[in-house]
């Protein structure tokens, strides 16, 4: 036999139903991460006291973290799997590995949310630039290099919602969209064309919901697995929502 | 046009499937897109290092959408047709300006143009790149611009949802398809009046890949169940540098290569010096020495080989107990490993080694599948490219259904050239849409509106009790451990270096797998979510599959890109005189005439119960006339002299013309 880790699952069978912990003894192996564990229990279905049980249900696709779906809770901090590692993890806590599906969002089985409010407050933000049409029109506008490695990082975003998990604004009763769909409304709002429709996403961003929801715990920018300068976008658009709210003012 | 009710589907939201729903919701078709993943989270995202095109920083040099042409079916080895291989390169450049204009944030020059950098396969600069994460950008673009679509209710997307097969009506043509969704279990038809499937590459197959997890050709295996043909399967492309990983194998872009990086091993096998203090002397730069023209950019195909050939015939590899080289940049200047960021710290979080300092350890790993669903195109004889609309573009043998994107085997031929696939994948996306829009319009098009209830109900009703069957199967093998098993053996045998009596044991164990598989009960007797009943049913269509690949490979009694068989290949010159090496370029080209005469032929496999029935269909190379593929050849010279010679006088080499002239009538 060979040397096992101890990785605690916190279950839950249905959206609405109770949650239960189990754990697992899952065969060690050099570089290995959490999927690979989570692949290991989906074929050994076993718990430590024996019991047979279901494969654990979780998100995973790349496992490169360039796609954002394996986003859960492990040792009570929000993250990918993909990207963790295990013998990182034994350093800080030798014991056992915690597994918990992310907090904000409904757990639709196990460590499987339904993140769709994500994506629906990238519509309510108009996340993207309002070209005529598809047909050919030539190359887009020069863009400098300095504007395009600052547009970049804000790219990079995979809604994977480790920001808004860890943010204390962003909740069941709240309307916040969250600091990733500021971001991309920052984002659009500064690109050459994307910029055509800003007032409209500054309609959302300072209206219910937006910005002035933000509390400024700047718990976003520690967890965001992508290094996205989330806490200044967040000033941008609180400068841009003062800007446009004086507009509104005079115009009204 | 297609009447105002009519509605597509569309199988799959990676870039393919996204490129044709926005440009049919453009056009004012209604689009039901259907996802296994939130699109935004598809395999497209893997892509790292660019997308080509010609530019006006090439074309400076002399480059030309013909040349694009040229160089894609060279390193395909001429197994593509080449009128859509034409269309997509001269869509090329318009296809980056649009990407562009959707705010895909590509890499600049100082005066605010977009940069380029060098790909494999190619001396220019034709890759555009948004810093490391190319094929993230272009997606994220395409995801936007459907929600957009979205919101202005063109586009239903059904994420969570898997593809179960297509609706064939009595006359064998598509009316819609069956999906599940993933979460509440419930099986549904949707009706269409055209469907495209743009399921991506089944790289699961071989157990560990670069793929992502949905890659498993579950969606490929069922179109080719239902009847859709299967073509040049056994042609999958081994990426040169991966990251080897206990859960996949992790891309390390080309663009690693193309930016200078340098692959080597110590002279010594398995020195144990730290990498950093080994000097320039007993360092072996294998690509480098063997290939003076494209050094460490030579085309996949062939740098995947060479590492093989390294670690595995000269046992040079890095290290004592698991095969891997040294991917270098510890040479480059900040500046470029700035470019370079988003790789980089690929390999640094997995690794926990930082690239900069130390250099890389990589080996192939299974990336592309060249080969996929067959589909149909028409030659535009005036462009020599594909006629724009005409509906049998991209249909396959299924009226009405129709296919794109790494899904297709159109584009790449025997080998494919890296960053041709993003551009593949959108251009087949975009110009599919007006094709399967006027299929709607024709005769035979109709509407799925017009057939009863029953033909879809059945639909439902079928793989309703095929999933119930399954959840009640009892048994004693373990779907997970079967799928190591089928990794495991198609890895080892029918990848890189190819031997028939090894495919051959291949094929028995696939057999035996079969057999087992029929013994693989769930664990998960549950209809919530039941991820282990996903799995366990795409298990069905990566056996089926893998038998296509296994059985289309042992076939195939040629060396062509990708598919390497060493038993076939023919003899390189190596006489010591002048005239000698004449003679043998003559007896070489004599048997690369035969060779293609044979062999220059697309692979189809149809489903039968007993298995794959072969044919084999003439290729379309009508444009340019197939010729050597000599990197690196001893002796490349004067075959390639030998080969013009005989172009230009008619003479032997002839046969390969000819048969290209014959396949244009018959494609």
């Amino acid at each position: 036999m060979s040397e096992t880790v101890t990785i605690a699952v916190k279950r839950q069978d249905k959206p609405h139903g109770g949650s239960r912990w189990e754990k697992y003894a899952v065969a060690h192996e050099p570089g290995m991460n959490i999927t690979t564990a989570l692949q290991w229990i989906a074929a050994h279905p076993v718990t430590v006291d024996g019991k047979h049980t279901a494969p654990v249900a979780y998100d995973a696709n790349c496992l490169e973290e360039v796609c954002g779906a394996c986003t859960m809770r492990i040792n009570g901090r929000v993250r990918q799997a993909c990207t963790a590692l295990v013998d990182r993890l034994l350093e800080d806590q030798p014991d056992q590995i915690t597994l918990e599906p992310m907090s904000k969002f409904p757990v639709v089985r196990d460590l499987q949310v339904d993140r769709s409010r994500m994506f629906e407050s990238l519509r309510r933000v108009r996340a993207w630039v309002p070209v005529d049409g598809y047909f050919d029109r030539g190359a887009g506008p020069q863009i400098s290099q300095d504007a395009q490695e600052a547009a970049y990082p804000l790219t990079t975003c995979m809604t994977c919602g480790c920001c808004v998990d860890a943010c204390p604004q962003f909740n069941d009763k709240s309307d916040f969209i969250g600091p990733a769909a500021i971001s991309q409304g920052v984002l659009f709002n500064e690109h050459p064309i994307g910029r055509f429709d800003a007032d409209k996403r500054m309609a959302v961003i300072a209206g219910a919901g937006g910005i002035a929801d933000c509390g400024n715990a700047q718990n976003c920018v520690k967890v965001c697995p992508k290094n996205i300068p989330l806490v200044q976008s967040i000033a941008k658009a609180g400068r841009a929502a003062t800007t446009y709210a004086i507009k509104r003012f005079f115009h009204a | 046009m297609a009447n105002g009710t009519e509605r597509v589907v569309v199988v799959g939201g990676g870039l393919a499937g996204l490129a044709a729903a926005m440009r049919l919701a453009e056009a004012g078709v209604h689009v039901d897109l259907i996802s296994m993943v939130p699109v935004k989270r598809s395999h497209s995202v893997c892509a790292q290092g660019g997308i080509n095109s010609v530019n006006t920083a090439t074309r400076e040099l002399g480059d030309s959408e013909w040349l694009h042409l040229d160089d894609t079916v060279y390193g395909g080895d001429f197994l593509q047709h080449q009128p859509p291989v034409k269309e997509m390169c001269d869509w090329g450049p318009r296809i980056i300006d649009l990407m562009d204009r959707l705010g895909v944030t590509f890499n600049r020059t100082s005066e605010g143009h977009r940069d380029q950098r060098r790909f494999g396969g190619t001396m220019y600069k034709r890759t555009a790149f948004a810093g490391a994460t190319t094929g993230q950008q272009l997606i994220y673009a395409l995801d936007e611009q459907c929600r957009r679509w979205e919101a202005d209710g063109l586009i239903d997307k059904y994420e969570y949802w898997e593809f179960l097969g297509p609706i064939l009506d009595d006359n064998g043509m598509c009316r819609g398809v069956v999906a599940q969704d993933m979460f509440s279990m419930e099986i549904r038809a949707f009706r269409a009046g055209a469907v495209v499937m743009a399921h991506g590459g089944c790289g699961l197959i071989y157990g560990r890949s670069t793929m992502s997890m949905i890659c498993t050709g579950g969606a490929a295996g069922r179109a080719y169940k239902a009847g859709v043909k299967y073509a040049n399967g056994e042609f999958i492309q081994v990426h040169p540098t991966a990251i080897p990983g206990t859960d996949k194998l992790r891309l390390m872009s080309e663009s690693a290569r193309g930016e200078g990086g340098r692959v080597w091993v110590p002279r010594k096998p398995q020195d144990s010096r730290d990498p950093r203090s080994i000097p320039e002397a007993d360092r072996y730069y294998f690509l480098e020495e063997r290939y003076p023209k494209y050094g460490n950019l030579v085309p996949r195909d062939i740098a995947t080989r060479e590492i093989f050939d390294i670690c595995v015939n000269h046992k040079l590899s890095v290290e004592e107990g698991r095969l891997c080289v040294y991917l270098d940049l510890t040479h480059l200047p900040s500046e470029t490993h700035r470019k370079l960021e988003g790789i980089l710290e690929i390999y640094e979080k997995f690794q926990a080694t930082d690239p900069r300092v130390t250099p890389m350890k990589i080996f192939p790993g299974v990336h592309y599948t060249m080969g996929g669903l067959w589909c149909d195109f028409e030659k535009d004889e005036n462009s020599g490219g594909m006629l724009s609309g005409s509906p049998r573009n991209h249909q396959s043998n299924v009226p009405g259904l129709f296919v794109i994107g790494e899904a297709d085997y159109q584009y790449h031929g025997g080998n494919r050239l890296g960053a041709n696939s993003l551009l593949s994948c959108i251009f087949s996306g975009m110009f599919v849409a007006p094709c399967m829009q006027n299929y709607m319009a024709s005769a035979g098009g109709g509407s799925a509106d017009d057939f009863p209830a029953s033909l879809f109900d059945g639909e439902v009703d079928r793989h309703r009790e095929a999933m119930e069957a399954l959840i009640k199967r009892a048994g004693d093998e373990n779907p997970y451990l079967l799928h190591q098993e089928l990794g495991d053996v198609m890895t080892r045998n029918v990848t890189v270096v190819r031997e028939n009596k090894q495919v051959e044991e291949t094929l028995s164990k696939i057999e035996e797998i079969e057999d087992r598989y029929a013994r693989a009960a769930l664990t998960d007797q549950g209809r919530w979510t039941n991820q282990n009943l996903s799995f366990t049913r795409a298990l069905d269509d990566m056996i089926v599959l893998a038998r296509v690949i296994a059985q289309g490979a042992l076939q195939r009694d040629e060396c062509r890109g990708a598919h390497y068989k060493p038993a076939f290949q023919i003899r390189p010159p190596d006489a010591d005189d002048a005239a000698g090496m004449r003679r043998q370029a003559n007896e070489w080209c004599d048997a690369f005439a035969v060779k293609n005469e044979k062999w220059l032929k697309s692979t189809i496999a149809e489903f039968t119960p007993d298995g794959p029935k072969f044919s084999y269909e003439a290729v379309d190379t009508s444009l340019i006339p197939p010729r050597p593929r000599t990197y690196g050849l001893k002796g490349a010279e004067i075959i390639e002299d030998v080969w013009r010679e005989r172009l230009a006088g008619g003479g032997p080499g002839k046969s390969a013309t000819e048969s290209g002239k014959e396949a244009v009538t018959s494609a």
